[in-house]
C-alpha cells in the first residue's frame, strides 16, 4: 500500500483519506438524523404533553450536570489520545482512550439512573407524545454512546495487537471524530432540551 | 398454536392469494432445482453473491429492479382491471387497498430506487475512470440490505398480510387502532432496512465522485450523468435520515404503544405527514435527477452534438436539489395551515419549474443543428421531452394551492405523478439499460423488437394516464376500489385499463428482447457501437473486471469524443499490476441477519430479535478485526485480456 | 409513422367525445368558492397549454429538420457551448410565467380560505361536519339538529363548515361548491361554502381511510332559506333526540344510510377546538390551535 510520509498517519493512504471523507459525510447524515429528532421534540414539547408531565416537572439538574461534565471531559481526553497518536506515544494514547471510554461508561450509567427516575415519576415512553420524543432523543444519543464504547474497545484491542499503523491510526482518528460529534449533540440536548425545559 | 397463528395469512376469501402462494413456492423450487441441476451454486456464490465489483452489483440491482417492476406492474394491472368497469368485484376493498399500497412502495422504493442506484453503480465509476467505488464492500452491503428489504416486503403478501394504508402510510390509519395486522410493521422494517442501504450508497458515491476521478477530470469536466449522481447522493444523505426517524417513531407507535402519531396523549397525526414528505419530496428528485443525467448522455450521443448549456445544466440541478427540501407542504395544502403558508409553499413549488424548464430547453437545443439518429434509447428520450413537459406543467397546476383543493386526492394527481415518473424515470431507465446493454454484456439488444416495445409503452402510457386527468376533474378520488355507474367514470377507466395492458405488453416485449438478443445477437459489437462521447466508452464491451487497463487522463467533459475526433490522448503510461478488492460473503450474510432481525421484529418474536441482534454485533466485530488488503491483477493477465479485445491503446 | 397518425386521430376522437359530454364537476361550479378555483384552473390550463405547444413545436421542427436521414452524410454537427442570451430567455420567460401564476395562486388561495366576497359581514351558518369510519356527521348547533350522510343548506348564505374527525384523517369535498379540506381528530378546520343555486350536490371524503373508503360519500342539498327553515322544523317534529349511547353506536365502523336527529353530539362530544383541543393547555397556546383565519 502506498504511503505518503508527509501526511499524518491516519491520512497516509488513499483508502484512509476516503475513509475520513466518508465518515464526515456520514456525520452529515447523523446531523440530519438528530435534527429531525430535535425538530420533532420542539413540536411536541409544548403541544404533545397531553395529560402527562411537562419537562419542567421531571427534569433534574444534578444528573444532567454530571452527564455533561463526564461527556465534555471525555471529548477532551479523546483529543489528547489523538494528540498522543500524532506524536507516536502509543501507551499514552491507549491510556487516554481507556479514560475516554470509562468516562463514556460513567455517562451511560448516570443516564440509566436518569431514565429510572423518569420511570418513577411516571414519564415513560407510553405516557405522552412529549415523553416519548424526549426518551427517544436521549435514547438515540445514549445508544450512539454505547455503540461507541464497544467500537472503542475493538480499536484498543487492535492497537494492542498490531501497534499503531496506517489502519489503526485511521480507525482511531475516525473514532475521535465520532466521539466529538456525540459531544456536540449532547451540548444541543443540554441547551435545548434540559436548560430550555427547566427555565 | 397461538405462536404460529400470527404468521398465518389474514382472512381472505380470495383464490388469487392462494394461487400466488403456490406460484411463489413453485418459482422458488424451480430456481433452486435449476441452479442445483446445472451445478451453478459455486458460480452463483463466487461470481455474484459475494462480488464487490460495482458492475456486477449494478447488474444485480437492475435485475432486482426489473423483478420488482413486474411485481408492481402486476399490482397495477390488477387495479386497472378492478376499476375498468363500475361495481366490479374482481378484488374486494381490503385486497385492493393492499394492492395499491404495495404497488406504490414497490415501484418507488424497490423498483425506481434500485434502478437508478443500479445504473449509478454500473456507470459512474466507468465515467470517471475509476477501478471501483470508494468502498466496494459497503457497496455490496448496500445492495444486500436493499434486497433484504425488498424480500421482506414481498413476503408480507403471504406471511401475515401486506400493508394497507397507502404508500404514504398516513397515521392514524396506519396505527394499530385502524390497521391491526402486521402489514404496516412490514412497511416500517422493509423501508428501514433498504433505506439504510440507500444511505450507505449515498455516502459511498459522494466519496467515489469526490476522490476517485481520473486525472484531469475537474468537477466541471464530469459527464452529466456523474453530476446528476453526485447531486442525487447528496440529497440521499440529507433526506434519508428523516425517513429513518419517521419510520422509527412509527415502529414505536405500532410496537411499543407510544403516542407519536396517535390522536390521544399529545400525539399528532400531522407530524407523520410532515416527516414523511420532508423525506418524500426530495425522494422525488432523487429519482428524477439521475434520469435527467441519462437523458443528457443519450441525447448528446444521438444528436452527435455536445450537450448544450453544460453549466446551466449543472446549476439547475443544484437549484433543484436545494428547492426540493423547501416544498414538502404542497403534499397537504388541504391540512388547514392557512393561506399564507400555502402561498409560500405554492411559490417555492412553482419555482422548481424554472430550473426544470432550463433543462428541457437545453435538451432541445442539444438536438438543434445536430444529426439525430432514432435509435431506441433516443426514441425514449424524444418521447420523454413532450410527455415530461405535460407532467411538469400539470405539476405547476397542482402547485397553485387554491386549485389544489380541487385536485388533491383525485385521479388528476395520480395522472400527474405517473406522468412525471413514467416518462421521466422509467423511460430513462429503459433507455439507459438499452444504451449501456453492450457495455454490460457485450452484445446489443434487437432494435426492431425494442421499437415495438417502445410504441406499446408510449401509447399504453398515454391511454392509461391521460384519461385520469379528466376523471379527476370530474370528481374521482384516488384509491377507490369501485365506483357507481352514475359517476360516468366507466368508459375512461376502461380506456385506462386498455392502456395498462399495452404497457404490460411493452414490458413483456422488453423481456422477450433480452431473450431473443441473447440467443441471436452478434457478439462482436466493438467498443463503440453508438458512436458515443463520454469516458465510459473508452474501455471494452463488456467491461473487463479492472475497467481500464491504464487509468485515463481526461481533458474535457467529452473525453472519448475528443479522443476520437480531436486526437486528445487518453491513455498515457503503460500497463501495471492493478490492485482490486477481494470478494466477500460478509455482506450477504450480514444483510441476511438483518432480514431475520426485521422479520422477527415485525412479529414481536423478541427471542429471535435478540439472537439476530447478537448476530449483527458479531458481524460488525468480525469486520472490525478482518484484514483484507485485496489482491492484484497481474500485468500479464491484463495484457492477455486486452489482446483478446484487440489491444489497448 | 402510421401508428403516430392513428394515435393522433385517436386523441382527437377522445377530445371530441369529451366535448359532447356533460361538463366536468370541478369545472361546473355552483358557488363562488368553486368558481374561483375553476377560474384558476382555466387560467393555468391555458398558460400551460402555451408552454406545451411551444415545446411540441420546437421539438417537431428540430426532429424534422435535423434528423440524420435528411442530412448530408458528411455533415458534422458544430460544437456549441451555450449562449448567454438564449439561456437568459429560457430562464427569463419561465420566471415571468411562474411569477404571474404565483400572484394568481396567492390571491385565489386567500379568497377561498375566507368567506366569499359579499358575505364577509354576514354571520355564517355554522355546521360541524365530522367523519367516522365511514360516515359523515353534520351537527347544526343553532338549529339544534344533527344529520348523518346528508346535509341541507340554504342558498346564498355563507356556511362555515367546521371539520374534524373521530379517527382517521379524511378530506371533506363538495367539488361543485368548494375545494376540499382535511378533517382530523386533534384539530378543527374551517371551510366557507356558499351555494348560488338550489340543487343536489355530490360530496365525499377524498382521503383514503380504509376499507369503506369508496362509499364514504354524502349528499348536499341547497335550497332557498324558507325551505331550509321548514326542513329544520320538520326534523324537530319527526326525529328522535341524539343520545350519547346512540352516538357511540353510530361511530362503530360501517356504513349507515341517511339519518336525522334532534340535538347535536357537540353537547357531550365537542369538537377539538378552543379549550377542547388536545394540544391546548394554558392560555399562551391560543395561536397554536386557533387556525381560525377570518
Amino acid at each position: 500500500m502506498k504511503q505518503d510520509s508527509n501526511l499524518p498517519l491516519e491520512y497516509s493512504t488513499e483508502t484512509n483519506e476516503m475513509n475520513i471523507l466518508g465518515f464526515w459525510i456520514f456525520l452529515g447524515a447523523e446531523i440530519m438524523l438528530f435534527a429531525t429528532l430535535f425538530t420533532t421534540y420542539f413540536v411536541y414539547v409544548d403541544r404533545g404533553v397531553g395529560s402527562g408531565p411537562a419537562g419542567s416537572e421531571i427534569f433534574e439538574i444534578t444528573p444532567v450536570l454530571i452527564e455533561t461534565i463526564l461527556l465534555l471531559t471525555s471529548s477532551f481526553t479523546i483529543g489528547l489520545a489523538v494528540h498522543a497518536m500524532r506524536i507516536n506515544r502509543v501507551k499514552a494514547m491507549i491510556g487516554f482512550m481507556i479514560v475516554t471510554l470509562l468516562l463514556g461508561a460513567a455517562f451511560i450509567s448516570v443516564e440509566v439512573y436518569e431514565f429510572i427516575h423518569y420511570y418513577h415519576v411516571g414519564a415513560t415512553l407510553q405516557t405522552s407524545g412529549f415523553t416519548a420524543i424526549l426518551l427517544t432523543t436521549l435514547g438515540t444519543h445514549g445508544a450512539h454512546v454505547t455503540l461507541g464504547l464497544f467500537w472503542g474497545i475493538m480499536i484498543i484491542i487492535q492497537i494492542c495487537r498490531n501497534g499503531l499503523n496506517a489502519r489503526t491510526a485511521n480507525k482511531s482518528f475516525i473514532f475521535s471524530l465520532y466521539w466529538h460529534f456525540l459531544d456536540v449533540m449532547w451540548i444541543f440536548i443540554f441547551s435545548f432540551i434540559y436548560l430550555k425545559g427547566m427555565m | 398454536m397461538d405462536f404460529l397463528d400470527r404468521f398465518s395469512i389474514p382472512p381472505h376469501d380470495d383464490p388469487m392469494l392462494y394461487a400466488s402462494i403456490v406460484a411463489i413456492g413453485l418459482v422458488s423450487i424451480a430456481i433452486v432445482a435449476g441452479v442445483t441441476y446445472f451445478k451453478k451454486w459455486g458460480y452463483l456464490w463466487n461470481e455474484w453473491l459475494t462480488t464487490v465489483d460495482h458492475k456486477r452489483i449494478g447488474i444485480m440491482y437492475i435485475i432486482s429492479a426489473l423483478l420488482m417492476l413486474f411485481r408492481g406492474g402486476a399490482d397495477a394491472v390488477m387495479m386497472r382491471l378492478q376499476t375498468a368497469v363500475p361495481e366490479n368485484s374482481f378484488l374486494n376493498a381490503q385486497h385492493y387497498n393492499e394492492v395499491f399500497t404495495t404497488h406504490g412502495v414497490v415501484m418507488i422504493i424497490f423498483m425506481a430506487m434500485a434502478f437508478i442506484i443500479g445504473m449509478m453503480n454500473f456507470v459512474v465509476p466507468l465515467q470517471i475512470g475509476a477501478r471501483d467505488v470508494a468502498f466496494p464492500r459497503l457497496n455490496a452491503l448496500s445492495f444486500w440490505l436493499y434486497f433484504a428489504g425488498a424480500m421482506l416486503f414481498n413476503i408480507s403478501f403471504v406471511v401475515g398480510g401486506s400493508p394497507d394504508a397507502g404508500w404514504t402510510n398516513y397515521y392514524p390509519l396506519a396505527g394499530t387502532e385502524f390497521s391491526e395486522h402486521v402489514g404496516v410493521n412490514y412497511y416500517n422494517w422493509a423501508l428501514q432496512i433498504s433505506g439504510t442501504g440507500t444511505l450507505m450508497t449515498g455516502i459511498n458515491f459522494i466519496v467515489t465522485i469526490m476522490k476517485m476521478r481520473a486525472p484531469g477530470m475537474k468537477l466541471m469536466k464530469m459527464p452529466m450523468f456523474t453530476w446528476s449522481a453526485l447531486i442525487t447522493n447528496l440529497i440521499i444523505v440529507f433526506a434519508f435520515p428523516v425517513l429513518t426517524i419517521a419510520l422509527l417513531l412509527g415502529t414505536f407507535d405500532r410496537q411499543f404503544f407510544t403516542n407519536f402519531f396517535t390522536t390521544t396523549d399529545g400525539g399528532m397525526d400531522m407530524m407523520w405527514a410532515n416527516l414523511f414528505w420532508i423525506w418524500g419530496h426530495p425522494e422525488v428528485y432523487i429519482l428524477i435527477l439521475p434520469a435527467f443525467g441519462i437523458y443528457s448522455q443519450i441525447i448528446a450521443t444521438f444528436s452527435e452534438r455536445n450537450l448544450y448549456g453544460y453549466k446551466s445544466m449543472v446549476a439547475s440541478m443544484v437549484i433543484i436539489s436545494l428547492l426540493s427540501f423547501l416544498v414538502w407542504v404542497h403534499h397537504f395544502f388541504t391540512m388547514g395551515q392557512g393561506a399564507v403558508t400555502n402561498s409560500i409553499f405554492s411559490i417555492t413549488t412553482m419555482a422548481i419549474a424554472v430550473p426544470t424548464g432550463i433543462k428541457i430547453f437545453n435538451w432541445l437545443l442539444t438536438m438543434w443543428k445536430g444529426k439525430i439518429r432514432f435509435t431506441t434509447p433516443m426514441m425514449y428520450s424524444v418521447a420523454f421531452i413532450p410527455l415530461f413537459t405535460i407532467g411538469g406543467v400539470t405539476g405547476v397546476m397542482l402547485a397553485m394551492a387554491s386549485a389544489d383543493y380541487q385536485y388533491h386526492n383525485t385521479m388528476f394527481l395520480v395522472a400527474h405523478f405517473h406522468n412525471v415518473i413514467i416518462p421521466g424515470v422509467v423511460f430513462a431507465m429503459i433507455a439507459g439499460l438499452i444504451y449501456y446493454w453492450p457495455k454490460m454484456f457485450g452484445f446489443m439488444l434487437n432494435e426492431r423488437i425494442g421499437k415495438y416495445a417502445f410504441w406499446n409503452i408510449v401509447i399504453g402510457f398515454c391511454l392509461a394516464f391521460f384519461p385520469m386527468y379528466i376523471t379527476g376533474l370530474n370528481g374521482q378520488a384516488r384509491r377507490m376500489y369501485t365506483y357507481s355507474e352514475a359517476t360516468g367514470f366507466g368508459p375512461l377507466s376502461m380506456l385506462s385499463f386498455i392502456g395498462a395492458l399495452l404497457l404490460a405488453v411493452g414490458f413483456v416485449l422488453i423481456v422477450y428482447n433480452v431473450y431473443y438478443s441473447f440467443r441471436y445477437a452478434p457478439r462482436n459489437v466493438g467498443d463503440d457501437p453508438w458512436n458515443a462521447r463520454s469516458l465510459e466508452w473508452a474501455t471494452h464491451n463488456p467491461v473487463p473486471e479492472y475497467n481500464f487497463a491504464i487509468t485515463p487522463t481526461v481533458q474535457s467533459e467529452e473525453a472519448f469524443w475528443d479522443y476520437k475526433k480531436n486526437g486528445y490522448k487518453l491513455f498515457n503510461g503503460e500497463i501495471k499490476d492493478i490492485h482490486m478488492p477481494n470478494n466477500s460473503g460478509w455482506s450477504i450474510i450480514f444483510a441476511g441477519i438483518f432480514f431475520v432481525f426485521a422479520f422477527f421484529f415485525v412479529f414481536h418474536v423478541w427471542a429471535g430479535v435478540i439472537i439476530a441482534f447478537l448476530g449483527i454485533i458479531g458481524c460488525m466485530i468480525y469486520r472490525s478485526f478482518e484484514k483484507d488488503d485485496g489482491h492484484h491483477i497481474h500485468k500479464e493477465e491484463i495484457e492477455e485480456t486486452e489482446k483478446k479485445f484487440g489491444g489497448a491503446e | 409513422m402510421k401508428l403516430k397518425w392513428a394515435y393522433l386521430a385517436f386523441l382527437t376522437g377522445i377530445a371530441g367525445f369529451l366535448a359532447g359530454c356533460e361538463p366536468l364537476l370541478v369545472l361546473d361550479p355552483k358557488g363562488p368558492q368553486a368558481d374561483t378555483t375553476a377560474n384558476v384552473i382555466w387560467i393555468s390550463i391555458i398558460t400551460m397549454a402555451v408552454i406545451v405547444i411551444v415545446v411540441l413545436v420546437m421539438l417537431t421542427v428540430i426532429l424534422l429538420k435535423y434528423r440524420a436521414s435528411k442530412q448530408d452524410p458528411d455533415y458534422e454537427p458544430p460544437h456549441i457551448e451555450g449562449n448567454k442570451y438564449v439561456e437568459g430567455i429560457i430562464v427569463g420567460i419561465p420566471i415571468i410565467i411562474v411569477a404571474f401564476l404565483s400572484v394568481v395562486s396567492t390571491i385565489s388561495t386567500h379568497q377561498v380560505e375566507n368567506p366569499p366576497a359579499g358575505y364577509e359581514e354576514d354571520e355564517p351558518l355554522v355546521i360541524y361536519a365530522s367523519s367516522s369510519n365511514w360516515k359523515w356527521h353534520f351537527s347544526y348547533p343553532e338549529q339544534d339538529i344533527e344529520t348523518v350522510n346528508y346535509v341541507f343548506i340554504p342558498t346564498n348564505q355563507n356556511i362555515e363548515f367546521r371539520l374534524y374527525s373521530h379517527g382517521t384523517i379524511t378530506s371533506f369535498w363538495i367539488p361543485q361548491l368548494a375545494g376540499q379540506k382535511y378533517a382530523m381528530a386533534d384539530m378543527t378546520n374551517y371551510l366557507n361554502v356558499v351555494a348560488d343555486e338550489p340543487g343536489e350536490y355530490f360530496g365525499r371524503n377524498s382521503n383514503f381511510n380504509g376499507e369503506g373508503f369508496a362509499e364514504n360519500e354524502f349528499a348536499v342539498t341547497a335550497m332557498p332559506p324558507s325551505e331550509f327553515d321548514s326542513w329544520v322544523e320538520d326534523i324537530h317534529n319527526t326525529a328522535e333526540p341524539i343520545t350519547e349511547e346512540k352516538f357511540e353506536e353510530l361511530l362503530e365502523p360501517g356504513h349507515l344510510g341517511q339519518m336525522a336527529f334532534t340535538g347535536t353530539h357537540q353537547a357531550f362530544q365537542p369538537a377539538p377546538e378552543g379549550e377542547n383541543s388536545p394540544h391546548n393547555h394554558g392560555p399562551s397556546d391560543s395561536e397554536d390551535d386557533g387556525g381560525h383565519h377570518h
